[in-house]
Parts: C-alpha cells; sequence; structure tokens
C-alpha cells in the first residue's frame, strides 16, 4: 500500500518571536511502518511532533494527516482525524484525579456512547497488551512508577484503536531492560494492530530495533531519511556524527555480533 | 466508512450458523455489543454453534473481543462453538485478543453506608487532630528555625525575605488600600444613614474610628492576605513538592524550613502590620470622605472628633494583632503546601484548605485577643 502517506508534511516553518525553529522541513511517513525521527536536544523534535498535532501554530506549509489537511479542516474534520490518532506523551500526562483504568476508560468515555461493561472489559484488555498488572488497575497515576506510567499512557494512546500513534521519547527514563521490552510492545502491538507509528526518539537501540525509517532533523530542517543503512552512509555532519558517534558504534558492533 | 455490521443467524444441518458481516469496529462497538449479547441469549446451548466470519471487510479489538466475548459465554453450552473463516490478516490479531485479560480488577470495597459514615467521622476525627498536630508542629520548626537564624545571623536568607517582602507587601499595597478604603466609605455611609434617625451624626466618627482601627482594618487586610498570599505560598511550596524540588534541597543538606519557610514567614509578619496601618490610613481617609460628601460634616470637624474619639489604645490593639495573625495565615498556609502530594487534585485541595483554615483561624484569633484586651482594660 504505498503511496498512500499517512503523514505528509511539506516545507512547514514553526518559530517563537524571532526565533525560528524549523525552517522548511517535509517528509512523510507511510502507512503501516514505524518511523522514527531524531535530532539533538533542542532540535525541535518536540516541536515537529507539537505542530503536527496542532499544540503549537505553524507559520507557513502543510500539514497532511490521514488524507485531511489539517490546517484547513473544520472543527469537526479535525475531530475526526483525532480520534483516529493516539498520542504517548514523553511524562505519559495521565489525568491524575482518576485511576489508571479510568484513564484508558477516558477517551472511550468521550467519544463513543459504550455499555460500562464493554468499556471495562476493553480498557482491561488495553492495559493486559501494554503488560500493565491487573493488581494495579485501581491505582493513582501519583503511586505509579515511570515505566507503569508510560504503559497506561501508551494503553490510552490505543484507547479507540487508532490508526496512527505519535510517542513523544517513548523509552526516555526506563532502564535499558524496561526500554528494550517497551520497544518489543511497540513493535508486537504495530505488527497485530496495523498500526502507523511516529515516533521521537533519542535512543539508537530503539532505532536500530524497530524503526523501518529515520528521518533525521538539524539545523532546522530535515537532513537526511532512509533506513539505518541510509543514515550510516550518510555524509551529512550531524547525521554521521550520530549514527557513526562512538556510543553509535559500540552499540553497531554490539548488534551485528547478537545477530545469527 | 465501511459497511454496519451485522450477525445473521440460519440453522443449518448440523446446528446453527452466525453470519458475521460488514465493519466490526470501534465505531459500530455499540450496536455490536447489543448484536452479541442477543446472539447469546438466543442460540440454543445444545446445539453446535459455527460463526462464519467470511464477509467481515475491518476488524479491530474491539469486534475480536466481540466475537471471543460471544465465543465465552458458550463455553459451558454442549453444543460447542467453532469460527470459521476468519480472513487471514486477521488472525494474529485474534489471537492476541484471546490471550488478553478482560477483566478489570474489582474496584476497592464500599463499606455498607452507615458504617462508612461511621467511619467517614472517625477518620476525620483523626485528620483534626493530624492536622492540628501538623499545625503545632510547623510553628515550633518556625521558631526553631528562627533561633537558628538568630544564633547564626548569616544564614538568614535576607535577598529571599526581600522578595518575598516585595510580592506580599509592596505589590498587595494598591488593593489593600482600595478595599480597606472602600470598606471604611461604606461603613460611614451606613453609620450616617441609620445613626441620623437619632440625630446621632456626631458619633459616626467614634464607630468609624474605633471599629477600623481595632478590627475592622486588620481583619479584612489578614483576611485579604490569607487570599492572596497564603494561596500562593501553599501553591508554590505544593507545586516544589510534587517536582520533589524540596527533597533536592535536603539532599543538599539544607532545611527547607530555613530556606523556603522562614523567609516566607517573616516576610508575612513584616507585611501585615504595615499593610494594616496602610489599610487602616485609607478606611479613615474613605470614611472622612464620605462624612464631608454625604454626612455634611467638613473635614475638620471629622478630625476634630476622630481625635477625641480614638486614643492610642484603640491603634495599639489592631496593630498588636497584625503580626499573630501573619504567623498564624503564614503557619497554615506552609503546613498545607508541604502535605501536597502527587495529583493535581491535591494541591487544588490543600490550596483550598490554607485558604479556609487561615481565615477561620484569623477569626478564632480575633476573638480570642477580643477576649484578652477585654480582660486587660484595653
Amino acid at each position: 500500500m504505498s503511496g498512500d502517506p499517512i503523514i505528509d508534511v511539506r516545507d512547514l516553518v514553526v518559530g517563537f518571536g524571532a526565533r525560528t525553529v524549523l525552517n522548511g522541513v517535509s517528509f512523510d511517513v507511510q502507512r503501516g511502518e514505524i518511523f522514527g525521527f531524531v535530532g539533538g536536544s533542542g532540535s525541535g523534535k518536540s516541536v515537529l511532533l507539537r505542530t503536527i498535532i496542532g499544540l503549537i501554530p505553524r507559520r507557513a506549509g502543510t500539514i497532511e494527516v490521514l488524507g485531511t489537511r489539517l490546517d484547513q479542516a473544520s472543527d469537526e474534520q479535525r475531530q475526526g482525524v483525532e480520534r483516529r490518532w493516539g498520542v504517548l506523551f514523553q511524562q505519559g500526562a495521565l489525568f491524575s484525579s482518576l485511576t489508571a483504568l479510568q484513564n484508558v476508560q477516558f477517551p472511550m468515555r468521550e467519544y463513543l456512547d459504550l455499555p460500562q461493561r464493554l468499556m471495562d472489559e476493553m480498557a482491561a484488555a488495553k492495559l493486559d497488551m501494554v503488560g500493565f498488572r491487573r493488581a494495579d488497575h485501581h491505582k493513582m497515576p501519583s503511586e505509579l512508577s515511570g515505566g507503569m506510567t508510560k504503559r497506561v499512557a501508551l494503553a490510552r494512546a490505543l484507547a479507540l484503536d487508532p490508526d496512527l500513534v505519535f510517542l513523544d521519547e517513548p523509552t526516555s527514563g526506563l532502564d535499558p531492560i524496561s526500554a528494550g521490552d517497551f520497544d518489543t510492545l511497540i513493535r508486537t502491538l504495530q505488527r497485530t494492530l496495523g498500526l502507523t507509528v511516529f515516533m521521537i526518539t533519542h535512543d539508537l537501540e530503539s532505532l536500530h530495533t524497530i524503526a523501518d525509517r529515520v528521518g533525521a532533523l538539524a539545523d532546522g530542517r530535515v537532513v537526511a531519511t532512509g533506513s539505518i543503512a541510509d543514515m550510516l552512509a550518510s555524509d551529512h555532519p550531524w547525521v554521521s556524527t550520530y549514527f557513526r558517534g562512538r556510543r553509535a558504534s559500540a552499540l553497531t558492533s554490539r548488534l551485528a555480533n547478537s545477530e545469527p | 466508512m465501511a459497511a454496519p455490521p451485522s450477525l445473521s443467524a440460519r440453522a443449518v444441518p448440523d446446528g446453527v450458523e452466525l453470519a458475521a458481516e460488514g465493519a466490526w469496529t470501534v465505531v459500530h462497538a455499540r450496536s455490536l455489543d447489543t448484536l452479541v449479547d442477543k446472539a447469546a441469549r438466543e442460540t440454543p446451548p445444545d446445539r453446535p454453534l459455527t460463526i462464519a466470519l467470511h464477509h467481515i471487510t475491518a476488524l479491530d479489538t474491539y469486534g475480536a473481543w466481540l466475537i471471543e466475548r460471544l465465543v465465552r459465554a458458550r463455553r459451558d453450552a454442549s453444543g460447542g462453538t467453532r469460527l470459521d473463516g476468519l480472513p487471514e490478516r486477521y488472525q494474529s490479531l485474534y489471537d492476541e485478543i484471546r490471550e488478553t485479560e478482560h477483566d478489570p480488577a474489582s474496584a476497592p470495597e464500599r463499606r455498607s453506608s452507615l458504617a462508612a459514615h461511621v467511619e467517614a467521622l472517625g477518620q476525620g476525627t483523626v485528620r483534626f487532630g493530624q492536622q492540628l498536630l501538623a499545625f503545632t508542629a510547623m510553628l515550633g520548626a518556625i521558631f526553631a528555625s528562627l533561633g537558628r537564624a538568630l544564633a547564626d545571623p548569616r544564614s538568614f536568607r535576607f535577598t529571599s525575605t526581600v522578595h518575598h517582602l516585595d510580592r506580599v507587601c509592596w505589590q498587595a499595597v494598591p488593593i489593600m488600600m482600595l478595599i480597606t478604603f472602600l470598606i471604611g466609605a461604606i461603613i460611614a455611609q451606613q453609620g450616617f444613614f441609620h445613626f441620623r434617625k437619632f440625630g446621632a451624626d456626631a458619633y459616626v466618627v467614634d464607630m468609624v474610628g474605633i471599629l477600623v482601627l481595632r478590627e475592622i482594618g486588620v481583619l479584612i487586610v489578614a483576611i485579604m492576605i490569607a487570599g492572596r498570599s497564603g494561596s500562593a505560598y501553599t501553591a508554590e511550596l505544593g507545586s516544589m513538592k510534587m517536582r520533589e524540588e524540596i527533597d533536592a534541597l535536603r539532599t543538599m543538606g539544607r532545611d527547607p524550613m530555613d530556606v523556603l519557610i522562614l523567609p516566607r514567614i517573616v516576610a508575612l509578619v513584616i507585611a501585615l502590620p504595615i499593610l494594616t496601618f496602610l489599610g487602616a490610613m485609607s478606611a479613615l481617609y474613605g470614611g472622612g470622605l464620605v462624612a464631608w460628601a454625604y454626612g455634611g460634616m467638613s473635614p475638620d470637624i471629622y478630625i476634630e472628633r476622630l481625635r477625641e474619639a480614638v486614643s492610642f489604645t484603640h491603634f495599639q490593639v489592631g496593630m498588636i494583632k497584625a503580626p499573630f495573625m501573619a504567623l498564624v495565615i503564614g503557619a497554615v498556609a506552609c503546613t498545607q503546601g508541604l502535605a501536597v502530594k502527587g495529583s493535581a487534585e491535591s494541591l487544588g485541595l490543600e490550596t483550598t484548605a490554607s485558604v479556609v483554615k487561615s481565615i477561620f483561624l484569623v477569626i478564632v484569633l480575633d476573638g480570642l485577643f477580643a477576649v484578652f484586651f477585654a480582660s486587660v482594660d484595653m
């Protein structure tokens, strides 16, 4: 199903005051792939994500998500698209006055008119899918650890069976084992549910293990897109430092050795 | 959107066949739920059931679970249940759903209402005791911190105190003066309106003077400060607590009492008498303007009457109360701030509690002072 971009961003310009953060960003994400975005701290990755999901106004350019031009869409069309995507925020952004189970049910309650029994069953199923313990269903977000918070947030992002999920640094703040589990989880869910995943990350290991394609953001524009191999071959200074730096080479050799 | 889902039953030689068609997705979850429940009730348990899924056009976790729910509902049926023709691309989704746990943990138990009420009463009483203890502990900790600061004046956070003094005192001056001005004016106007009936116009000045200097000035300012600065203290300390700033301070060997709380309390204790004085002057001025414009009393006479009516004692009584009220407001605000737990809701609750409690305690304290001053003839 190629040639059917789920996200299509063209010449996007975003800035605050006198500072231009994104200057002519263009890329697309195809249906059913995991697209990873990398960039140095402060390069505007999060700004890009927040602009696509409509939290930050853009100065110029077009954003098309799930076949709808978000910049021209009416409120109703926008809501239609928002219903079909899920967002995992970096800190989880769980509603602190609701329990884990209620957090997952929130989108169902807002968008659908379902019997309580079905909502309970589906929320429990989503939480089980992301590996959240049943005993913690009625805990408040403040009682959960970072990893558990992310899992609940992912379950909430998946609550309405979205076509597209945005993940903002899904593995940051997790220990390497949990991060690895989380990567596998995203991969499995993506395969079973047929999701398209747009992911911002700093985690080279995540990129190596789960990303189908990678985009690199530097100096306010996308300097490279393609597979990990393309990234390794890129001669852009920032990209080559990032993917072939000391930490990266240690990882690459480790991954190469571990492969059968 | 895809075709709406349906589930139609027909008899086949070896039992019943349910043919599922259309989009079994979240959009149609409501009607699917009804369809599946109806099918589960109506299919005879003793005959074999085949669920034919050949014509499903779309399936997601909701649809997959509802099919699975139907299968599970017939788990004890003697006839048996069979799925037929699930499209290949949905197989892994269906398998995943079949393996997941669908029972939410049961909500924490609710006791019967009478027992719950008795328990709530008991817990309320215990909480009241704990809060009283926390407040007393805070007062003690403030004095201990003050003692440390006096013993080693260089450890006192002077800059921080000045910063807070700017916020709670200087920046509060305009609004405090405006409000007390209006209160003074209103008291004078009401006084003239009612006293005129008895020809007692002249005593309005006594009333305004004594009331403002002894009670209203300090009370209004204290209540305003509790709402304006007490709530800010609670919210600040609460969000610092939420973001572990207070823990960070502690691990660096700095006592939050010395760094955060003492400067705030000292600033408040200095600010409240100043604001009370300014407020009282502003109220007397407001009363004077009304006396002139509404009561027909010239400013000279107003000041002359005021001089006769009020003594220095009245002024003293108001001013003595101010720092104590400041201490109570500050101690309550800081206690509540440190009681904030992780959630935004608890921050809101504690801020509300801070304002309500400090206003309540200010009024109680005012009453106690009234008894005290009466017994010492002030």
